[in-house]
């Protein structure tokens, strides 16, 4: 497997990186971010641009901190440290349980989460918790930086609100201090996309589900919120029947894809299922 | 000459030692030579330009820009190669009208599959190989692709117009006309009119690819008039024979060389186009050329394995004796006729009966032709589908019969006391023992507990189905005797050869011409020949792979190493001891018939006095005082041809989970009981049944090559192709049972296909049998969530539901095997009205 040939760059900051993307014309840019997904995709020839520019060698786009109420990923934060960072296991269980699923070890320790992101793959794991979390998206431009929130970031299927010019540089989350969490990920083999998946936090209140939120994966072009259910989930004692009955309008709706793996009335059956296990274990109700 | 205490009179026996695998110290510490490791000086390479269609007329080449581009030495089409590359060699003409398309290495005027090479780049860089190869401009108009397997047998498109018909050779095993047992129209009828019980099923075997670790690769040095090609093959013998009469190269002109080889599972058991074309371009060029593929070219260029459609008529007694069997097959070639690929099919024809009893069997083959990848030997060949077709069949059968499905088979089965036994299809089974086997297979699986669970989940309902897979097997390893391959039309012998070399040090070197590739048979190997000679294990080299090294061989392939390959090194370590005997008697100045060899070492009886291997060698070495008329040499060589087959067997069993609401098929438990005969090393035979397992399951639950309507590879990578890793299989059960096998000194049957063979009807039988009593009567494979759910929407469950679990569960609840049977397989009015019920397609 042999990409095109292509120029390399990696820049040693932003603001040098900005440059490079801004200065093509009518170069084809394409910005690596872990490389996970991106060199596949050239070893395939499905892509060929004339300039790879590397986010490795700039400082200050890893880490995983606390800044007032939010808590900050850098966006070259790989899933391994993601999944193994005790700030996210405190307050953002979610996460850390999607990061955890993300194919295999190797690309947990080269995939970023922001790579992932701005790749916006629909069956990518970080997607759906990451709009389900309501977290923020720190865009750096060349007017600045700017930030938006996860329910206008995924676009379209490989699209996101990064413009060709501009790089993702931080996700910034509200805090799900003691949340119960499920990533409820659907696949046929371990290392395998997900055909569809379901994740779940739910805060609980005595013994019902105080409040909960739920987005799914691979179900449309972009990861979908399902917040009508969010609704009907509020207040909802945490039992199988009762969950059951709050998830069951879930698919509704959505336009999943169709592929070797399932149509889309399959995966509307799969993404009622998962939702209610998703819910339940999230809970502590297995 | 020495009164001995250098060495233990009685060393310890090797074979039998679970001993590591000698060759792992260099393969898995990165110092393997892969056929792609090799770099030539002035090494050029190549690069290849694939149709991107199924079926399509090629009306013009422009190759102008890519020999202009960087680093590109030369172009070649079809055109430039059509009067030397010959037509790719079928070697397995299984009945004389066998029909044969041309087969040019790159295509000349059509393409008939998507992957199939139309032009070759070769430059100095593989990355301008590459490069170039994007420029080359190819025209064609598209023809309609013929996909579907059942539509191309009836000729409505023909895809190769000289043939006139997609249908390649029709071959059928009567035994009627074979005299080895009844007429099976008469037989089924017959079962009709007694009011027996006839079950009719048509299954699928999906189509699977090799996914060998190692993508194929070739290196070719021609040198003068020597012409050396390194090849990422199996079979480096036959692929000389074969390439020099494909090509009219003198066959001592041509040395082939297979270095360390990642894999095959019957996938570079081939002579591929690429191998022709880097051989011709290095020829032309008079330069070293590499040629290696990518994984993706790997997925839709080489060959593909199974694929068949399989009409199965089974004809029972109501107290589940078996009267007959018919079988009636439609196999995908693919595009072309690959090496063996016309061939593994009809194995079948020996395999269908397996372990039964058969009053009356027929098997009927007939090969097509479609536009897709061609097929050929992939692990078990042929066996894997005929075990699958009547295991799947005796479950079947005993969900008809409200029989539990383990009885029936031992109702039918050939008892241990019977052998040796000569089957409906002709074989003379030598030794085996089924009823050993399963009922320690039975006893590891916790059997009845799992059928007590099986039927707490179905009576409370449980989201989560359980089932129980059943699968016996047998199957002809030892690939073969050469007079039988003749009768089968087969364009060789199964003979193998080997030889051994005394060092004059005292070293032995063992050359074999069973070539590994990934095996272990530089282990086994030199723990046979450790044993006859009474050498030390680290004294024993074993050499292979090379056609001027191991100049004699038919290869790997069918199960048939130890068996036929190991035999072979025992007749030439035989010679050897035989040669040494005079020269020890000379020395010690006895009577040859006077001494006796063990240990190693000559000793006369009765005394002390002994000779040893080393000692005998160095004296053959120096040739100072020889018997009159010796030659100065112990080395020998032996060949040798197996009289019959050799037929391990085993009983498996899989407990099922199916999850109702998703469809999601888990394998909870697996267990298998093999009786491979005598083992040699129990380490390597156990890793050959745990991959074995693996790549049989892989077929039941994840594997399957899919085209879409354009004949394009849709699971043309990893993505889509679910090749199952550790994390997706359990722990697996495995235990042994032995017969000696009676065909070799050393009672072997041979170990590398059975886990395959066996595992894939267990799965299948044990999804199904957790969902029957849900009306499920048939899942396609694999057994993608999907279809699962989908058998389960279309599905009506079984009039009343007190199904019982075990189809008819005899012996576990006999108070309830009535209702039981009302449920099971859905015979509810009775014995009387079964017989026309059970004809029908209830799928």
């Amino acid at each position: 497997m042999i990409p095109a040939a292509f120029d390399y760059q990696a820049p040693a900051s932003v603001e040098e990186a900005l440059q490079l993307l801004s200065g093509g014309g009518d170069t084809e840019i394409k910005v690596l971010a872990g490389g996970q997904s991106l060199l596949p995709v050239l070893k395939m020839r499905l892509a060929a641009p004339d300039l790879v520019v590397d986010l490795a060698k700039i400082p200050g786009l890893t880490g995983i901190r606390e800044d007032g109420d939010r808590i900050v990923v850098g966006a070259m934060t790989t899933h391994h440290e993601v999944a193994n960072d005790p700030l996210v296991a405190e307050h953002l269980l979610l996460l850390q349980e999607a990061a955890k699923t993300v194919a295999d070890p190797q690309v947990r320790h080269r995939g970023t989460l922001g790579g992932a992101l701005v790749h916006a793959d629909p069956a990518g794991d970080l997607l759906a918790p990451v709009l389900a979390l309501d977290a923020e998206l720190v865009i750096s431009g060349a007017a600045g930086r700017r930030t938006v929130p996860a329910a206008e970031f995924f676009q379209g299927l490989f699209t996101t609100a990064v413009g060709e010019d501009e790089i993702l540089t931080e996700i910034r989350f509200p805090r799900h201090t003691g949340w119960g969490a499920r990533y409820e990920k659907f696949t046929r083999v371990v290392q395998q996309w997900s055909v569809v998946s379901v994740a779940a936090s739910v805060r609980m209140d005595g013994g019902a589900i105080a409040e909960a939120v739920v987005a799914l994966t691979n179900m449309g072009s972009t990861p979908i919120r399902a917040s009508s259910v969010e609704q009907a989930l509020a207040g909802c004692a945490a039992t199988a029947e009762a969950v059951g009955a709050a998830v069951a309008g879930v698919a509704e709706g959505t336009s999943p894809p169709a592929d070797l793996n399932g149509d889309a009335d399959y995966r509307r059956q799969l993404a009622v299922v998962l939702a209610r296990r998703a819910v339940l274990a999230a809970a502590g109700v297995s | 000459m020495t009164t001995t205490e250098a060495r233990p009179s009685t060393p310890e026996k090797e074979v039998g030692k679970a001993r590591t695998r000698k060759e792992d110290q260099r393969l898995i510490t990165g110092r393997s030579r892969y056929t792609d490791s090799i770099s030539l000086t002035g090494m050029l390479h190549l690069a290849m330009v694939r149709s991107p269609f199924a079926h399509a007329r090629i009306t013009g080449i422009d190759v102008g820009a890519a020999k202009a581009a960087d680093g590109v030495i030369a172009v070649l089409t079809g055109a430039d190669l059509a009067d030397t590359q010959g037509s790719l060699p079928n070697a397995w003409p299984i009945v004389p009208e066998q029909k044969a398309p041309a087969h040019p290495s790159i295509a000349v005027d059509t393409v008939n599959f998507a992957g199939e090479v139309v032009a070759a780049v070769v430059a100095r860089t593989p990355q301008a190989a590459r490069d170039a190869a994007e420029l080359v401009d190819v025209d064609y108009d598209e023809l309609a692709p013929v996909l579907d397997l059942a539509e191309a047998a009836t000729d409505a498109t023909v895809i190769h117009p000289d043939l006139g018909t997609n249908v390649s050779a029709h071959f059928v095993f009567d035994s009627a006309q074979a005299g080895t047992g009844g007429d099976v129209d008469a037989a089924i009828e017959q079962t009709r009119a007694d009011g027996g019980v006839v079950v009719e099923r048509t299954l699928r075997q999906n189509r699977l690819i090799p996914a060998f670790m190692e993508p194929r690769s070739w290196v070719c040095d021609p040198t003068g008039d020597q012409i050396v090609l390194y090849a990422a093959t199996q079979i480096p013998h036959v692929l000389r024979v074969l390439l020099a009469l494909t090509l009219g190269i003198s066959e001592s002109k041509l040395r082939i060389i297979a270095p360390d080889v990642g894999g095959g599972f019957g996938g570079k058991l081939q002579v591929n186009p690429e191998e022709v074309i880097t051989l011709l371009a290095a020829t032309r060029l008079g330069k070293p050329v590499k040629y290696t593929e990518t994984r993706s070219e790997s997925m839709v260029a080489a060959h593909h394995g199974r694929d068949q459609i399989q009409k199965l008529t089974m004809s029972a007694t109501r107290d589940g004796k078996i009267t007959g069997f018919k079988v009636q097959l439609l196999a995908d070639m693919g595009a072309y006729l690959a090496v063996l690929g016309g061939g593994v099919p009809a194995l079948g024809a020996f395999m269908f009966n397996a372990i039964y009893k058969i009053p009356a069997y027929q098997f009927d083959l007939t090969t097509v032709f479609t536009n897709k990848t061609w097929t050929d030997a992939y692990r078990g060949a042929g066996r894997p589908e005929a075990t699958f077709g009547v295991e799947r069949m005796l479950d079947e059968l005993a969900a008809e019969l409200a029989m539990e499905p383990l009885e029936l088979r031992q109702l039918n089965w050939i008892k241990h006391e019977e052998f040796p036994f000569t089957t409906v299809s002709g074989l003379q089974y030598d030794s085996g023992n089924y009823e050993a086997a399963t009922a320690k297979a039975k006893e590891l699986f916790g059997y009845d507990e799992l059928r007590a669970e099986q039927q707490r989940r179905r009576e409370s309902g449980d989201p989560v189905q359980l089932g129980i897979g059943i699968s016996t097997f047998t199957e002809m390893c030892g690939l073969a005797p050469s007079r039988i391959l003749g009768a089968l039309a087969y364009a060789a012998g199964g003979w193998e050869a080997a030889s051994i070399r005394m060092l004059p040090t005292g070293k032995v070197e063992v050359v074999t011409g069973s070539t590994p590739h990934g095996q272990g048979h530089e282990t086994a190997w030199s723990q046979i020949v450790a044993d006859q000679l009474g050498v030390p294990f680290e004294d024993i080299e074993v050499l292979h792979g090379d056609t001027q090294i191991a100049p004699k061989g038919m290869d790997t392939y069918g199960s048939r190493s130890l068996v036929v390959g190991g035999q072979a090194v025992i007749n030439a370590a035989q010679k050897v001891i035989e040669k040494a005997k005079p020269l020890a008697a000379h020395l010690l100045e006895a009577s040859a018939d006077d001494l006796e060899f063990a240990g190693g070492k000559f000793t006369v009886k009765g005394t002390d006095t002994s000779i040893s291997m080393p000692e005998l060698a160095f004296a053959a070495f120096a040739a100072h005082n020889l018997p009159d008329g010796m030659e100065p040499s112990l080395d020998s060589e032996a060949t040798f041809d197996p009289v019959t087959f050799s037929f391990p067997h085993g009983t498996h069993l899989a407990a099922m989970e199916v999850d109702t609401e998703t469809g999601m098929v888990k394998l909870r438990k697996y267990v298998c009981v093999d009786d491979i005969g005598n083992v040699v090393n129990p380490l390597i035979a156990e890793g050959q049944v745990h991959g074995g397992l693996a790549q049989g399951i892989a077929q039941a639950m994840f594997e399957d090559a899919v085209f879409d309507e354009q004949g394009t590879l849709v699971s043309g990578s990893f993505v889509d192709y679910l090749v199952p890793s550790a994390a997706d299989l359990p722990h697996f059960d495995t235990a042994m049972t032995t017969t000696p096998s009676t065909t070799n000194t050393l009672g072997v049957k041979g170990v590398g296909e059975a886990g395959t063979i066996a595992s894939t009807p267990a799965i299948v039988n044990g999804a199904i049998d957790a969902v029957r009593h849900l009306g499920v009567a048939d899942l396609p494979m694999p057994l993608s969530p999907w279809a699962v759910w989908r058998a389960l929407q279309g599905a009506t469950p079984a009039s009343g539901s007190a199904a019982a679990a075990g189809t008819g569960l005899g012996g576990n609840d006999p108070g309830g095997t009535e209702s039981a049977r009302m449920g099971a397989g859905g015979v509810a009015d009775g014995r009387d009205s079964a017989s026309d019920k059970t004809e029908g397609d209830r799928a």
